[in-house]
């Protein structure tokens, strides 16, 4: 990779750069991905920082792409407000250093534990502005919550990772932080048997806000957590119930230090179960009730379900493609770090040809992260 | 509202063309004969009509494929069609067009209570989505008032919100998969019954396209489980900005209803009329429901209280009861009979910014006065989705005309304040020539770019959502515009 950096400071001069680029860019924000393209010359967001409108009691956010998310974060919780899809902080698994950017979050539809049930970072997205392969400035949406005014680009944009334009600016809904965090915790549970108690707690009236289980938690024992929140009597209230009902599965006990819940929780948002172990990290997305199936197949030495099992993030040896045992099942695998693997699922015919036809429309040179995506 | 010039060479060949649909569909598909395609003349704008050329509903997704095939192949547009409720002329046919109708698929094909998720043919209705996995205590959350009559696939054309949607999100936040015919008669499956998108998010641009981009035949649908209870509190007010000030008041104490209505004096005096609910006589009605058990309502409805009293409301009522429910309601969902019982009435939809509401509110008073048409307000205050309806004689000339341009100042206010034109509704035929007040010529080419792809030659129900000069060159340009 070369260290050519381009780091414009206006959305106009970022036009500019790609308008005139005649070589691949390779797309990022805070680079703490390790995402880049090989031989291209950085494009950086960095540059474009700040927060342009915050109205808390519209539950509206605005900001540049390059504003990081830390910055954000801080504000919102001056009002006592947080982003709403808890987005994953990976430098500690990737081993990379910076700062995680709000447009990257977005780009890449970055969406936490939260996701299984308040929605994924595309959910909470109002509006962007971008700069197309041309160098052309495109906005859509908006910052209203309510909004079917033409088609959907920001969706469209979330999780295109820079492949379709470069973003500029972002607008979200947040959402309040809630008065108190309870957390369910059961200790020994077979993966099929965790999975059956998160989807036995996501189908009940008392609304999860995650769940997860760890084959090997902290102290190298399976784990499953069941997160409520919200005011404090109503969550000792869903605490209680839940307990009950849960109580088929075995023992439940109930966390609701406030610094021990949230620790708990980053620790599944960042997978740093995974920190320092070697070998490929997998992302794999599909029906809660076929991850136990595919996890046995693959044997991993641990395994990490999120968003109630329609999660899974292990580590394997280069030579496992978990791809190849996902014959028949819907959903796909990312490899977020290592090699020997292309990073996205290869996608079916129909999907590919629509795919690559978006990407020679909107940046019919090629300059914008090409060889990513497919 | 003008509409493209049919394309003389198709209407020409009817006959030929409805041969080869017959051809390639079992017996009683295919319609043509003129007093039975004039039932599809119109969807629920009803002041626009113009019966197709002819209209296919095929049973299978194999039989749209084909019937999409053959129109392809001769150059035929094609105006997709869920059940007719469009408010916005989604699916209003032009003459040179075939109708394809969704109705007669309405199975369920699965439902997965572990995986939360329901897979359902796209002619079913709304609410009998609901109605299939309602035993089990579960729910499809998006509601649009239309629910007994709409179809998921209009709901997924037009990303429909509805009622919840403050707390459940629209169409778009609780679709999991869909399976799409493009225009060439392409069958790809996106998504699933998993979270997310692999690669790109193409389920997220195809909802929303108003039948643009393809037609969907199957959904996954993300359901949830119903709520122990659910009761509102209804608070009046005597200042718009007050009971503006009050909702944000409630949002930023992070209190998250599951609704919160809106309504302005003319409105509430006009279902007062007609429906005698009970409401004070005053200049601003909230209406805010949570939910819960009984025990956790009762609580929020007390957060409510305490915020609402710092406003000096001239009126204060927590539902008990099922019965109490109902009556705050019972106005509420009265509001539009009660308008149309006034006089026929035109309904918009644009989204203002919450903190906007007072202001917007004043200038639509002061715009009612020098149109001399009335109008009243009733809205989603929570997410600012507003919903003026004005009141207009249908049978009086140029009355229909002039309720449209204050409509069309009513949206450009809504744009001029940081909203947009519609917010659940779509754009259709009745806001098309408003884009341009809302994007760019570059924001609209990015848009017609993703029709570019999915559509070459713009084939899909090509006289909606861009204003007919900026989609000229690629309507009838037989694919060069890709």
């Amino acid at each position: 990779m070369t260290t050519d950096i381009l780091s414009p400071q206006s959305e106009a001069d970022l036009a500019q750069a790609i308008a005139s680029a005649n070589a691949p860019l390779s797309i990022q924000g805070g680079g703490t991905q390790g995402m880049g393209v090989n031989d291209a010359t950085r494009l950086s967001t960095s540059g474009l920082n700040g927060v342009t409108l915050y109205e808390p009691g519209a539950l509206t956010l605005v900001a540049k792409a390059g504003t990081p998310v830390a910055n954000i974060s801080d504000l919102l919780a001056k009002e006592n407000q947080r982003l709403a899809f808890d987005p994953r902080d990976l430098r500690g698994v990737l081993g990379t250093e910076g700062a995680p950017t709000i447009g990257a979050v977005a780009a890449m539809n970055n969406s936490g534990p939260a996701r299984v049930t308040a929605g994924a970072c595309r959910d909470f997205m109002l509006g962007v502005r971008f700069v197309d392969g041309s160098g052309d400035i495109v906005s859509n949406g908006g910052r209203v919550m309510k909004n079917v005014t033409g088609y959907d680009l920001v969706k469209l944009m979330s999780g295109s990772h820079g492949t379709l334009g470069v973003l500029t600016e972002v607008s979200l809904k947040v959402l309040p932080t809630p008065e108190m965090t309870g957390v369910l915790l059961m200790n020994g549970l077979s993966d099929a048997d965790a999975v059956a108690a998160m989807s036995a707690a996501l189908g009940s009236p008392y609304e999860v806000t995650g769940a997860a289980h760890a084959q090997s938690g902290v102290d190298a024992h399976p784990v499953t957590m069941i997160r409520i929140e919200g005011f404090e009597e109503s969550v000792t209230y869903r605490l209680a119930q839940l307990k009950e009902m849960l109580g088929r599965f075995g023992d439940v006990a109930i966390e609701t230090d406030p610094a021990r819940t949230k620790a708990g929780w980053a620790w599944v948002r960042d997978c740093t179960v995974f920190e320092g172990k070697e070998g490929n990290l997998w992302r794999v997305s599909l029906k809660p009730s076929d991850a136990p199936g595919l996890v046995a197949k693959l044997a991993p030495e641990n395994a990490l379900y999120d968003w109630g099992g329609g999660l899974v993030w292990m580590v394997l040896p280069d030579s496992v493609d978990p791809r190849a045992q996902m014959d028949g099942l819907q959903g796909h695998a990312t490899l977020m770090r290592g090699e020997g693997h292309v990073r996205f699922h290869p996608e079916a015919p129909g999907v590919a040809k629509l795919t690559q036809s978006l990407r020679k429309k909107f940046d019919p040179r090629g300059v914008l992260n090409p060889g990513l995506m497919g | 509202m003008e509409l493209p010039t049919p394309d003389s060479f198709v209407l020409s060949r009817k006959a030929e063309i409805v041969a080869a649909l017959q051809a390639v569909l079992p017996d009683g598909c295919v319609i043509d004969a003129p007093e039975e395609t004039r039932a599809y003349e119109c969807d629920a704008l009803t002041a626009y009509r113009c019966p197709p050329l002819a209209v296919v509903l095929p049973e299978t997704t194999e039989q749209v494929a084909a019937a999409l095939k053959v129109c392809h192949q001769m150059n035929v547009p094609v105006v997709p069609r869920g059940a007719g409720t469009s408010l916005a002329g989604g699916s209003m046919p032009t003459s040179d067009s075939v109708v394809l109708g969704v109705a007669r698929l309405t199975d369920v094909l699965e439902t997965d209570y572990p995986n939360r998720f329901i897979r359902v043919q796209t002619g079913r209705t709304n609410l009998s989505v609901s109605g299939a996995v309602e035993e089990n205590g579960f729910f499809y959350a998006p509601d649009p008032s239309s629910q007994l009559a709409c179809a998921i696939s209009g709901n997924i054309a037009m990303n429909s919100g509805g009622a919840h949607c403050l707390k459940y999100g629209v169409t778009t936040n609780n679709l999991l998969g869909v399976t799409l015919v493009t225009m060439e008669g392409e069958i790809v499956e996106i998504g699933g019954a998993h979270m997310d998108a692999s690669g790109l998010d193409l389920l997220g641009v195809i909802c929303g396209s108003e039948g643009q981009l393809g037609v969907v035949t199957e959904a996954t649908l993300r359901i949830l489980p119903k709520p122990e209870g659910a009761r509102p509190a209804l608070i009046g007010f005597d200042d718009n900005a007050v009971a503006g000030a009050c909702v944000s008041d409630i949002i930023k104490a992070g209190i998250l209803p599951v609704a919160i209505e809106f309504m302005d004096r003319p409105c509430i005096r006009a279902t007062e009329a007609f429906a005698g609910a009970g409401y004070p006589d005053c200049e601003a009605l909230l209406i805010i429901e949570v939910e819960g058990s009984d025990a956790e309502i009762d609580a929020q409805l007390a957060r409510i209280s305490e915020i609402a009293r710092k406003h000096n409301p001239v009126e204060l009522r927590e539902s008990r009861s099922s019965d109490e429910s109902a009556k705050i309601w019972l106005g509420r969902k009265s509001a539009f009979g009660a308008m149309g019982q006034i006089n026929d009435y035109m309904c918009l939809d644009g989204t203002i910014p919450v903190s906007e509401l007072p202001y917007v509110l004043q200038r639509i008073g002061e715009l009612s006065k020098d149109y001399a048409l009335g109008v009243g307000n009733v809205f989603h205050a929570g997410d600012g989705n507003m919903h003026p309806l004005i009141l207009f004689d249908a049978n009086k000339p140029g009355d229909l005309e002039k309720c449209e341009a204050f409509g069309a100042d009513i949206l450009k206010l809504c744009v001029e304040v940081g909203g947009c034109l519609t917010g659940e509704h779509g754009v259709g035929i009745e806001k098309r020539d408003l884009m341009s007040h809302q994007y760019t010529p570059e924001d609209l080419e990015a848009q017609m770019k993703v029709k570019d792809v999915f559509d070459p030659k713009w084939l899909l129900n090509p006289a909606k959502v861009f204003p007919l000069d900026t989609s000229e060159n690629r309507r009838g340009a037989q694919g060069d515009a890709a």
